[in-house]
């Protein structure tokens, strides 16, 4: 622990989870990397920030953090958006980590809803939060159910959504949360990313974890695993974006946010991720 | 259908299956075979076992004894995913009630295509051509692939629901009371529209009912049901023209004449 912190402060365990609460995290992630994809259940905690919110990525980061680790906390891309400040104030109070908007330099980092668009190295740890991991929830809301669907690798259902896409919309209009399947075994929730992250999933050299507070569960991408957007023969998965480039820093290969600037139409395409669009200007 | 071209091995056995519910008995002992192409009927009251056998037979309830054998293996001794396999392909179950058999939420086409995604179809042209074709075969215009089953009739959910279970051209295909809460004249089309795939595919069937006029206008043979027990059995015809027992005798001639 840091001398830097007040009395306050230290009042709290290292990271606000007791270290018993730690371990049972930390088991759950052991068994998740083990068996990528697969959705561990954990006792997830009562944190003191309200339920979607981050409670799930937050439980997660605590059992990851070391006194030593760089934290950057991202939502939606930004740094600095108010659940990002937030769980990062959280973090700075209740460990004293270093904490960085630099991708680069982070050891640990907490997203919300993005894919950083630097790539990531193997020192590096990704948390997203998830509201729901169950893949197969809207489709089959029964538990016992999707999890003998996941256990008997029964997953002709998830196609059903995506064949009920082409017949609404004439393609594949899931955008964000798009299914992907774990090294040819589990069908994943990737949480709300958009599907243009997809592709980063698959390969990434960094530790990926999911933490579903709510649902208290737990799942994991290892490094260099491969991971596959579902999709059909004659509808293959496209990684899409606006169709625009940056209006601040001019890339064209980065996922923009529309941003509508007053009530006469105009608008502007900016960067999702902040850092990038700041590395690029 | 003639059955004495049909060949001497049946496609399903089973051997002494009983099923009770605590003290009470659900069905049983029962044995009986069928032959691939026959359509089995099984009548009685409520209450007389004979959903309980059906679901036995088809994997939802567990028996407490006996055997079902299928292409010489005791499906009950099946590893589940095996089990699971076979209930989305080589066998079929019709529910009484669509909204048991059918996804609400997911368009005809959907419902339709379900099975075949299930069986590894990943071709969505594909997968839409033949989710087409069987809503024409089954009285559904191809116009309304994309409606959502409640936007559909009773008797237009029934048809649907078959369609989607027998696109993956099952082999045995087990149906309770398929044409319960329909009314007459929308039976009579089902019924006339499942002889002809039945007969078409040359499915087997084990067909659960009340309705007597169900069974003589599909069914090859007849099981009657009482108290759990087989009171009586043998062809269609001679079951329902010459009743030997005298619970048989008395559900023919409780049957309403018009």
């Amino acid at each position: 622990m840091t001398s830097a912190m007040t009395l306050a402060e230290t009042s709290f365990n290292f990271a606000y989870l007791d270290e018993d609460t730690k371990r049972m995290i930390r088991r759950a992630i052991l068994k998740a990397v083990a068996v990528p994809g697969y959705q561990v259940p954990f006792a997830s905690r009562e944190m003191p920030m309200p339920y979607g919110w981050g409670t799930g990525g937050v439980q997660v980061t605590a059992a990851c953090l070391m006194p030593e680790d760089v934290l950057k906390v991202i939502d939606q891309g930004a740094d600095d958006t108010t659940n990002a400040v937030s769980i990062r104030k959280f973090f700075q109070r209740t460990s004293g980590v270093a904490v960085t908007e630099r991708t680069a330099e982070a050891s640990v980092i907490q997203t919300r809803h993005r894919i950083p668009e630097a790539a990531l190295t193997e020192d590096q740890i990704l948390v997203y939060q998830v509201p729901i991991p169950e893949p197969l929830r809207f489709l089959e809301p029964r538990e016992t159910e999707t999890r003998k669907m996941h256990e008997l690798e029964e997953y002709g259902l998830m196609h059903v959504k995506l064949y009920e896409d082409i017949a609404r919309h004439g393609t594949i209009a899931t955008a964000y949360a798009y299914p992907v399947k774990v090294e040819g075994r589990y069908v994943m929730d990737p949480s709300p990313i958009p599907k243009f992250d997809n592709p980063k999933l698959s390969g990434n050299a960094a530790l990926q974890l999911f933490g579903a507070g709510r649902e208290a569960r737990i799942y994991a991408v290892p490094p260099h695993t491969q991971v596959v957007s579902l999709d059909f023969d004659d509808h293959p998965f496209v990684a899409s974006k606006a169709d625009h480039a940056c209006d601040i820093c001019g890339s064209a290969t980065s996922y923009l946010d529309e941003v509508i600037t007053d009530d006469k139409g105009g608008r502007m395409f900016v960067c999702s991720d902040t850092d990038y669009c700041r590395g690029g200007q | 259908m003639d059955l004495s071209h049909a060949p001497s091995l049946p496609i399903l056995s089973v051997r002494d299956l009983v099923k009770t519910y605590g003290t009470r008995l659900g069905c049983g002992p029962i044995s009986f075979d069928l032959y691939p192409g026959e359509v089995l009927g099984i009548v009685g009251e409520s209450g007389s076992g004979k959903s309980t056998l059906l679901s036995c037979l088809a994997g939802h309830l567990a028996p407490d004894q006996g055997r079902v054998l299928w292409q010489g293996g005791d499906v009950l001794t099946l590893a589940e995913a095996a089990r699971r396999r076979l209930l989305r392909s080589d066998w079929a179950y019709v529910h009484q009630n669509p909204r048991d058999g059918l996804r609400m939420g997911v368009s005809a086409g959907g419902n339709v295509g379900e099975r075949l995604m299930g069986a590894g179809a990943r071709h969505y042209g594909e997968i839409r051509e033949k989710a087409e074709d069987w809503l024409g075969r089954v009285e559904i215009d191809p116009g309304r692939i994309d409606d959502k089953p409640r936007a559909f009739s009773g008797g237009m959910q029934q048809r649907l629901q078959i369609a989607r279970n027998l696109v993956t051209g099952p082999k045995l295909v087990f149906m309770d009371e398929p044409t319960g809460g329909l009314d007459v004249s929308v039976q009579a089309r089902l019924l006339d529209l499942l002889r002809g795939l039945v007969r078409q595919m040359g499915l087997s069937v084990i067909i659960v009912t009340h309705d007597l006029a169900v069974v003589r206008l599909l069914a090859h043979r007849l099981m009657v049901m009482k108290g759990g027990h087989v009171v009586e059995q043998g062809l269609t015809d001679q079951v329902l023209d010459d009743p030997q027992h005298a619970y048989t005798q008395l559900l023919v001639s409780s049957v309403l004449q018009v």
